[in-house]
């Protein structure tokens, strides 16, 4: 996979050698799953295209290694945009982009599940209904518009919009987009840190929370074992 | 007695399997590991029948992987419905070439049927939550007049459940509440302290009037008394005594940290892959065939049954394995399959149903969920609240006098599991407050989530169903799956005492949220029907080949033997007469302990 920002090829290229072959054989060996008496009662087995009922739960996964991605180069460099609109560096912690998120949220988006396909409709559409707006208002693609002109199309898809209102899609294409956002970015090991979670490592043993907050929050008659 | 020998037995083939064993289990989640244990470590030769894959937690388990490392952040998908990282391996709501049907279209009268394809079964994934039925559980047609009394009582159960909990490792503490039975000393290992969350909820709880206890969960919290418990559970016989010494010691207290239901690649908490099979293994009287389907217990012109009729997997060929009993631990609903689809002259209706009554009775446990946000709990310092991988207490039920006094208008109880803290963060967006509606981003959402981080709660109820008529299944007449097996059709409904108990459920909760000083910003529902899970989801399915003390009346007797064929047991869920709100795992083990000790007598006996 070529690294974030460094390329403007389409799709098909992104895919190297190795995955599309990994594709290929996992497209064939789903055929032999297929009962080829037609016994089985319909089963509505395990979608096809995704990584199945038993993958390799060591392997570490990277987006586009279990399903062909969906972005062109164009529509990733304005999710990436629009990932740093939702959560900026600070001096706690990156951006999200810079984390990789919008590729997180490419992966989501190309998943072969339903739910995530529910998702795709809306994050496609409302990324295109982003870049038409910031070509028609900025003349610019979303990406290239100034940080002022990013937020300003931010701040009109952020307010809760009424049904049937012209506003209705974006907004809630934005609540998405911002929650995937999220979850892109606090999963991460840099997330996760931020987010003050430091748990994930072996301990000798457990001391439950702290003595000092137990107190303050009137609890330490409640600590009877 | 036995055709005991001293050569190790391992994984074998269809071709290098044994003609004959003394027992075959079909099955070997907790219900199989625990049978073939009892039975090996006695002497016995067995073949276990596992119809998924050989696994390995030690080798196989995601110990330390982040969500960051798995597609779509650990995301639940249909293809892993508890997320990436559980531990269930070729299963889930649905199996591949393997279906199932409902009888009916209406979402409400339909039951989902959750199965793991791999050795161990579900005990690879459950939430160890390991609960002893009390005396009324047994009783509870005494005690109320509905459903079913077992033919047993708690007492006879007891020393069971005492040896379940030092051969797998339990914590958890003696309480003294009613219904909620004390073990006796040895039994359990100390509990995990409580999470800042945990120890709020049982303040606040108090205040409602609800309990809040440790847990009992099968999880080492410190090492199992390898000198002590092996005499205990194996008396006179010094080579069991041995083998479990040796096995205990490789089990590792646990680390604190990672879910437990990824498995563990320490063995620190129970799977059945991890506790019952290696020194069942170590006894050299144990064969394993995986990936094999058996989808018969043949007869003889005696009535006996000859052993098994499976399918090998791989290479859809049939094969026979004898043996001079079978126990049936496949899990509640595919052993009433294999006993549906059983069929002969002497058995036209299925193998022990002269009663009509395999299928009957399946239950499940009722559950509804509440969620709320405790201002309290915002901005704490960062601290480590992983723990034991799950839940460290609970709220055992705590209403039975008002209850059986009628106050309540349904008839059984529930506990309450919950879960708050700073978990590990996957594929759902840390919580944060959108007020009016308006989508939070920017700089300000960084330090809203970190404030708001590990300040949820979330409850789940966990109820008694009764069983009932409408609530059951049998040989789908059409659909077979890809062996060409028939497949179960599935009934389903919740009786007013289910749903009613689920309204319950939720009123309790949200009046929990407030005296944490929380805010609910919705009703709690009037009508449970709306808010119960689907029948099955809680994966508690038990009955359908259910014990009693009359043939006409239930499958098998008060030894899980199944009334019309004497060699043929039932180990697993099956034979539950009622389904307690307590978590089933750990009755089917001492259950099946209980059985594998009769089976060995009557062999002893001769009768078998």
């Amino acid at each position: 996979m070529s690294e974030p920002g460094s390329s403007g090829q389409p799709l098909a290229a992104r895919m190297d050698r190795r995955v599309a072959i990994k594709w290929m054989l996992a497209a064939s060996a789903g055929a032999l799953l297929v009962d080829p008496l037609g016994l089985s009662a319909a089963a509505p087995d395990a979608a096809p295209g995704g990584y199945g009922k038993d993958p390799d739960l060591l392997k570490e996964h990277k987006p586009g290694d279990s399903w062909p991605l969906t972005f062109s180069e164009a529509v990733r460099r304005d999710a990436a945009a629009l990932c740093d609109m939702v959560i900026p560096a600070d001096g706690r912690s990156p951006s999200a982009s810079s984390l990789g998120v919008h590729d997180f949220i490419d992966e989501w988006v190309s998943a072969p599940y339903a739910a995530q396909a529910k998702d795709r409709k809306v994050v496609l559409e409302g990324l295109a209904w982003v870049d038409t707006q910031s070509r028609k208002r900025f003349g610019r693609a979303y990406s290239d518009a100034t940080p002022e002109q990013r937020l300003s199309l931010c701040g009109e898809m952020a307010p809760a919009a009424p049904a049937g209102s012209e506003l209705e899609n974006p907004s809630r294409f934005f609540r998405r987009f911002r929650n995937l956002t999220m979850a892109g970015f606090f999963s991460t090991p840099d997330g996760m840190k931020d987010l003050g979670y430091v748990g994930n490592v072996p301990l000798p043993r457990f001391e439950g929370p702290p003595a000092d907050l137990v107190a303050k929050l009137g609890l330490t008659g409640e600590v009877t074992w | 007695m036995f055709r005991g020998s001293e050569t190790k037995m391992a994984f074998v083939t269809p071709s290098t399997a044994a003609e004959s064993y003394d027992v075959i289990v079909v099955g070997s989640g907790a219900a199989g590991g625990q049978a073939a244990y009892t039975l090996t470590m006695e002497g016995a030769r067995v073949l276990m029948i596992e119809a998924g894959r050989n696994y390995d937690p030690r080798t196989e388990t995601p110990m330390f992987q982040t969500n960051s490392m798995a597609p779509l952040r650990g995301a639940a998908t249909p293809d892993k419905p508890y997320g990436y990282y559980d531990a269930t391996v070729g299963g889930g709501w649905e199996v591949p070439g393997e279906p199932y049907t409902n009888a009916s279209d209406e979402e409400s009268r339909q039951f989902m049927w959750y199965r793991s394809r791999m050795l161990g079964g579900r005990t690879n994934h459950w939430a160890r939550h390991a609960l002893r039925n009390g005396p009324y559980d047994f009783k509870p047609r005494s005690r109320d007049g509905l459903g079913f009394d077992w033919p047993i009582s708690y007492q006879d159960v007891a020393p069971y459940y005492d040896k379940v909990e030092m051969l797998i490792g339990v914590y958890g503490t003696n309480d003294g509440l009613e219904n909620t039975p004390d073990s006796p000393e040895g039994c359990l290992l100390p509990p995990p302290k409580a999470r800042i969350g945990e120890l709020l909820a049982r303040q606040r709880g108090r205040r409602i009037g609800v309990p809040v206890i440790p847990i009992r969960r099968a999880v080492l919290t410190r090492p199992l008394d390898h000198q002590a418990i092996p005499p205990k559970l194996h008396p006179g016989n010094p080579k069991a005594q041995r083998i479990l010494a040796e096995d205990m010691q490789g089990r590792a207290a646990c680390f604190w940290a990672t879910s437990c239901g990824r498995g563990c690649a320490i063995r620190a908490n129970y799977q059945s892959t991890t506790v019952h099979l290696p020194p069942a293994l170590a006894t050299g009287n144990l064969d394993i065939l995986v990936g094999a389907m058996v989808r018969e217990v043949p007869l003889d012109g005696a009535g006996k049954a000859t052993g098994v009729v499976y399918v090998d997997k791989a290479t859809g060929s049939e094969h026979r394995a004898g043996a001079r009993a079978v126990v049936l631990a496949a899990s509640a609903c595919e052993t009433v399959r294999l006993m549906l689809n059983s069929k002969s002259s002497r058995c036209p209706n299925g193998l022990g149903n002269s009663s009509g009554l395999v299928g009957k009775y399946i239950m499940d446990t009722v559950g509804a969920g509440w969620g709320g946000q405790i201002p309290l709990l915002e901005d704490l310092p960062p601290h480590n609240e992983d723990g034991a991988g799950g839940l460290h207490v609970y709220s055992p039920w705590w209403l039975y006098k008002e209850q059986l006094a009628g106050k309540l208008g349904f008839a059984r109880g529930y506990h309450v599991e919950f879960g708050t803290g700073r978990g590990m963060p996957g594929a759902n967006a840390p919580y944060v407050p959108d007020e009016g509606g308006r989508t939070r981003f920017g700089p300000g959402l960084k330090e809203d989530a970190r404030r708001y981080y590990g300040s949820q709660i979330f409850f789940s109820g966990r109820g008694e169903m009764i069983p009932n008529e409408d609530s059951y299944c049998e040989i789908d007449p059409k659909a077979v799956d890809r062996w060409g097996i028939p497949v179960l059709r599935f009934h389903w409904k919740w009786s007013e005492h289910e749903t009613r108990q689920a309204a319950h459920m939720q009123r309790t909760f949200a009046d929990w949220v407030e005296a944490m000083g929380g805010v609910n910003r919705r009703k709690p529902a009037e009508d449970g029907s709306k808010v119960i899970e689907p029948g099955g989801k809680v994966i508690h399915e038990v009955g359908g080949t259910i014990m009693g003390a009359e043939a006409s009346k239930s499958v098998t007797n008060s030894w899980s033997q199944t009334w019309d064929v004497s060699n043929v047991y039932v180990a697993d869920g099956g034979v539950f007469a009622s389904n307690a709100d307590k978590n089933p795992t750990l009755t089917i083990m001492a259950l099946a302990w209980r059985a594998a000790d009769r089976i060995l007598d009557e062999m002893r006996r001769g009768n078998v």
